[in-house]
This record gives C-alpha cells, structure tokens and sequence, in this order.
C-alpha cells in the first residue's frame, strides 16, 4: 500500500511536467501544422538555461527558473521567425525536416559548449523529504509539480481567456477565415510557436534539478511529448494534459511491477495500443488528419 | 544522362580501390556504401511514397543482430521454463534471415501506422526504433546488452566456380559491399518503373485520385515498407559481419538522421539521389575530421540540412538536372497521367 502511494505521488510530479511538454507540442501541431523535433532540444535549452542562471551567473533558484522560460520563449520566436516564416505554405516534411536540422543544431550546440557530461543544478529546498502516509516525497518535487500546476493552468486561462488565445483558437479551427476577420495569422503563429517552446523549455528547467542536466537529455522528452500527444489526440490541450499524467502513471508503475528496464518503453507501447484501438487519439476534436 | 551517369559512378567506384590504399579511407567509403544502402531503402519510402520512417535504424539495427545472433549462436531462456538454443549457422544464413525479419517488422509497423496518415508513420517508426534499443539494450541473456555482441564472424558465401569465400580484408568487403548496393540499385529501379511503382507515385502525389482508379494505399504503402525495411535488415547485415561488433547504440536516432540527410540532399524520389547524398555525407566527415572537432560536424550537418532545404528543397540530383537540361527544366511535380489501369 505505501509503495502504491510511493509511486502514485512520483506519478504526479512527473506527469506534471509531462504535460506542459505535451500541451506544448500539441498547441504548434494543432496550430501551425508543424511537427516540432526541435521541441527536445528546447527542452535541453531550458535545463541548461536554468544551469547557467543558477549556477553560472548565481541567480536565485526562483529567478532563474522564470528567466530559463523567458530563454525558451525568445528562442522558440527566433525559429520561427526565421526558419518557419520563409517556409510558410511549404509541405509538412519540409518544414519536419528543418525542425530536424534545428534540433541537431541546437543538441550539437549544447554539446559542443557543455561537454557531455551531466550537470547538476542544486536544490534550494531542504534535504528531508517529506512524510505524508508512509510516502516520502521531496520538497523539490513537490515544488516542481505545484509551478507545472500553475504554467498548466496559466497556458489554459492564456488560450480560453485571453483576445491573443481567442485568436489562437480561431487560427486552429479555420486559419483562412480568422485572416479575414482581421486576426494576424503571421502573428499568431509566432506567439504559438513561442509559447510552445516556453512551455517545453520550462519542463526542462523544472526537471533538470531534479535529475541532472545534459545535452541529449532531449532526445527521450521528445518521443515522450509525441506519445502524449498521440494519446490525447493531435491538437487537444486537455488530451495532452490527460496524456501527460497517464504516461507517467503507466511509466511509474511499469517500472514499479513491471520492470525498471522498460520504463521508458511504456510511452511507446501506449502509442502502439491507441493506434491498434483508436487512432486519433482519446480526447481528439479534430478528425483525422493528412 | 539518367542512364549514364549511374553507370559511369558504377565503373569509377569499382576502379576507386586500385588505386587507393590507405586503409582508413578504405574503411570510410565502406561504411559509406553500406549506409547509402540504408538511404536507398529509405527513399523508397521517403522519396516514392512521401512517407518518412523516422525509425529506418531500427531495421537496419534488427539486421545487424539478427544476422550476428544466427552466425554466433544463442541460449536463451524464455517465460515458462522453455529454453531456446541455437548453435552457430554459416554468415550467409544470417543475411537471409536479416532479410526476413528486418522485412516482417517493416510490415507490421506498416500495417500498423498506415491505418491513419500524415504524422503517425513518423511517430511510430521512432517509437518501434526506441523500443527496440530498450530490447537490445536490456534483454542481456540474448543480446549481451550494453556489453555488445562480439566477434562476429566474417561473411563466407559459397560463389558458384571460386568455392567457399570469406570477406576478411577491406578490399573484399568493398565488392562485396559495391554489389549488393548494385543489386539494390537496380531492385529499386525496376521497382519504380513497374505498375506498383506507378500506384507509390500515385499515392504521393494525390491520394483520392489515386483511390479513385482503383490503387489499394494501405497494402502498396505496407509493400513499401515491407520492401525498405528488409533492404535496409541486409545493409545491418553486412554491417554487423564487417564491424564485427555491435551494440545497442546502433539504434540511435542519429543514423537515421544520418540516412534522412543523404536521401533529402541527394534529391528525395530520384534513383541516383541517395547515392550522390550517401557518398556526399559518408565521406564529409572523412573531410571535416582534421578540421573540426565531432560535435562541431554534426552541427555543420545539421546547418547543411536546413541550408538544402532552402536552397535545393528538391536535392542535389534534380537540382543538378535542371542545370544539364535547361530546356527541360522541371518545374513543378507532373501529375501522372491519370488512366484507368486496364
């Protein structure tokens, strides 16, 4: 019973992260149409920009934090203004095949300027964890999955309460029409790309202290967002946000009775099973695409 | 042109060995010809039908350890107390068995991922490559795990008139390597230029109309995979008896990155394209390696893919064909002329 506990609260902090790095892949699938491989890179360039804050320059943990999602964010404008923009009505591998590229750059960069080995970023909360029913959870994590709590929540009050979310929305749904009724379409999909990329870049710099920052920890948080994605259906923020917990519970509790060698194959055997049962996903709201 | 040039690439790289006898350029152009195999394969998917497999390694890495496995012998225990023992085959065994298995995987993924279009195959094939590192990475009574399969043995073929042959030095491997590009080349050509060929094209470039004369997608989609993955087994085939030695690193993403490139910059859907592309990105590393430092290339190769793309987003082979015939320059993709197959 303890150990169920035990693994349920690991489920949350993980899956809390989780879901910010799905919510933000699904929004620029959804969005703008473009598979993002650079979304893993970003994620790595949101680990180290919390590295480099913290450790380099000193900053406070919670300084830091908010300035590694403001690096994401900037980067994730500057690939979309200059690599996405030009490519504007070019064909989904196309634009797949350059986000390739852009990843490759970025995970090389990171490399090439950090060596290859780990980093860590240390911990501002005390050592103890903390006891609540026989399950000992660390005040780290418990921070992390409060802050993935309120970005989950702050993304959603973004596109559902917002004039700049009412016109992402309308930009998903028809992005001729909402052209017509005077929405920035340009505009929009930097904003989109950017917000995804600030989201992906904050699960980095929350989960980077917890484990330990290196340059290809992207490689296995992007399959991860694309299994979230598959599972909650291309283009559903709630979907994502569902697929994200669901994926750390299946992780967690895979490695717990299942075996600890394939916790990380759990995402890819979920995006197996809904494609066998239901290949638009679970909470998908638009049909089929391609 | 179209014809001669192959031909021509053909003729120079059977003559290359002559006159070059520096083992460790030896060594490049070899695995540079056994991974534009992988990129040959690739674009058979990636180029005809317009699908990406963004997990092609993951074939070319079930190859290599099928055909290591069969030629080394296994003794491994399985659930139920059943016990599976296999005593070494003869090299030429394990290539036709990479083969086999490398292509029944690429059709069930194809069965699989070609239920729904558009990014699904993508996410798929990346997802069965991953989960068939974590296999070989922890079912260490078959595959030794992180330890690597070793001493795999050299590939001995019974030639018809020369007896039992093993390609143990580098100049054997190069032929050996040469002719079964060779083969592949020309399996590809015939199979573009055939009806089958037509329904892959078909499907690329408009799919309803494709349906509407009668081209059945989900099964001509599976064929090409099926296809491309077990050329792609036979490249991790040789491979695996020419590196003697392989681990699970050999399903990273970035060899199929690496395949990705050379089928995108030589020209994606064209015969000689991932050739021009693998001896392209084979051997650039070769060059830059004096230069600059590995981290350094991979984000020169990942510049030089965005630039391609910008620049010749068809690829270099087409782009070079438009310079040779101006007149005929190829603007954009014809349709196939749409008629009912009789």
């Amino acid at each position: 019973m303890d150990q169920l506990l035990q693994h349920l609260v690991n489920a949350l902090v993980l899956g809390g992260t989780y879901a910010l790095l799905g919510i933000g892949l699904t929004l620029i699938f959804g969005i703008m149409n473009v598979v993002n491989f650079t979304h893993g890179a970003l994620y790595t360039v949101g680990a180290y920009a919390m590295y480099i804050a913290a450790v380099g320059l000193g900053m406070n943990f919670f300084v830091a934090l908010p300035v590694a999602v403001v690096a994401g964010l900037a980067l994730g404008a500057l690939i979309e203004f200059t690599l996405l923009r030009p490519l504007r009505g070019a064909d989904i591998d196309t634009t797949m095949l350059v986000m390739i590229g852009a990843g490759i750059v970025l995970q090389s960069g990171a490399l090439w300027t950090f060596g290859g080995v780990a980093k860590a970023v240390p911990s501002p909360f005390p050592d103890a964890p903390l006891q609540i029913l026989g399950a000992s959870v660390s005040w780290l994590r418990i921070f992390v999955f409060l802050a993935a709590l309120t970005l989950i929540v702050s993304a959603y009050a973004l596109i559902n309460g917002t004039r700049l979310g009412r016109a992402m929305r309308a930009t998903f749904q028809d992005h001729d029409t909402a052209a017509l009724m005077g929405v920035n379409v340009s505009l929009i999909y930097t904003a989109t790309f950017a917000l995804g990329s600030s989201l992906a870049a904050a699960a980095g710099a929350l989960l980077g202290p917890v484990y330990v920052v290196f340059p290809q920890m992207g490689d296995l948080a992007a399959v991860k967002a694309f299994a979230i994605v598959i599972l909650g259906g291309l283009g559903s923020i709630t979907g994502a946000t569902i697929g994200g917990f669901a994926l750390a519970l299946a992780e967690e509790f895979g490695a717990g009775y299942v075996s600890s060698g394939y916790r990380d194959a759990m995402g890819f055997l979920i995006i197996i099973a809904v494609l066998l049962v239901k290949p638009t996903g679970l909470f998908a709201r638009a049909e089929r695409i391609g | 042109m179209t014809r001669l040039l192959p031909l021509a690439l053909l003729v120079v790289l059977a003559l290359l060995p002559l006159g070059l006898k520096d083992p460790y350029l030896l060594n490049a152009l070899i695995t540079t010809g056994i991974f534009t195999i992988g990129a040959m394969s690739l674009n058979l998917l990636l180029g005809y039908t317009g699908q990406l497999s963004l997990g092609h390694i993951a074939f070319f890495g079930i190859g290599a350890y099928v055909s290591a496995l069969t030629s080394l012998g296994f003794d491994v225990g399985l659930p139920f107390g059943l016990r599976v023992t296999h005593e070494g085959w003869p090299p030429a065994a394990g290539f036709l068995l990479a083969v086999l298995i490398s292509g029944l995987c690429g059709y069930v993924v194809g069965r699989l991922s070609f239920r729904v279009r558009g990014a699904y195959f993508v996410i798929v094939t990346i997802s069965f490559a991953e989960v068939v590192r974590l296999v070989a990475l922890n079912w260490i009574e078959l595959t030794q795990g992180p330890l690597a399969l070793t001493s795999i043995p050299f590939m001995t073929l019974g030639l018809p008139g020369l007896g039992e042959m093993t390609f143990k030095t580098k100049i054997q491997n190069y032929y050996l390597v040469l002719a079964v590009a060779t083969l592949s080349y020309l399996l590809i050509a015939r199979l573009v230029g055939s009806r089958f060929g037509r329904a892959m094209r078909g499907l690329k470039e408009n799919e309803p109309l494709a349906l509407s004369v009668g081209v059945d997608a989900t099964r001509t989609l599976t064929i090409a995979a099926t296809v491309s993955a077990a050329m792609a087994g036979a490249a991790g085939s040789l491979y695996a008896h020419y590196i003697r030695i392989i681990d699970p690193d050999v399903f990273l993403f970035s060899y199929t990155v690496t395949m990705v490139i050379m089928v995108v910059a030589g020209g994606k859907g064209t015969l000689i394209g991932p050739v021009i592309g693998g001896l392209i990105f084979g051997l650039l590393p070769v060059a830059l390696r004096p230069v600059m430092a590995p981290e350094a290339q991979w984000i020169v190769y990942g510049a030089t893919l965005i630039v391609i793309l910008f620049v010749m987003p068809r690829g270099i082979a087409p782009a070079l064909a438009a310079l040779g015939l101006p007149k005929r320059a190829p603007a954009a993709p014809k349709p196939e002329p749409a008629r009912a197959s009789s």
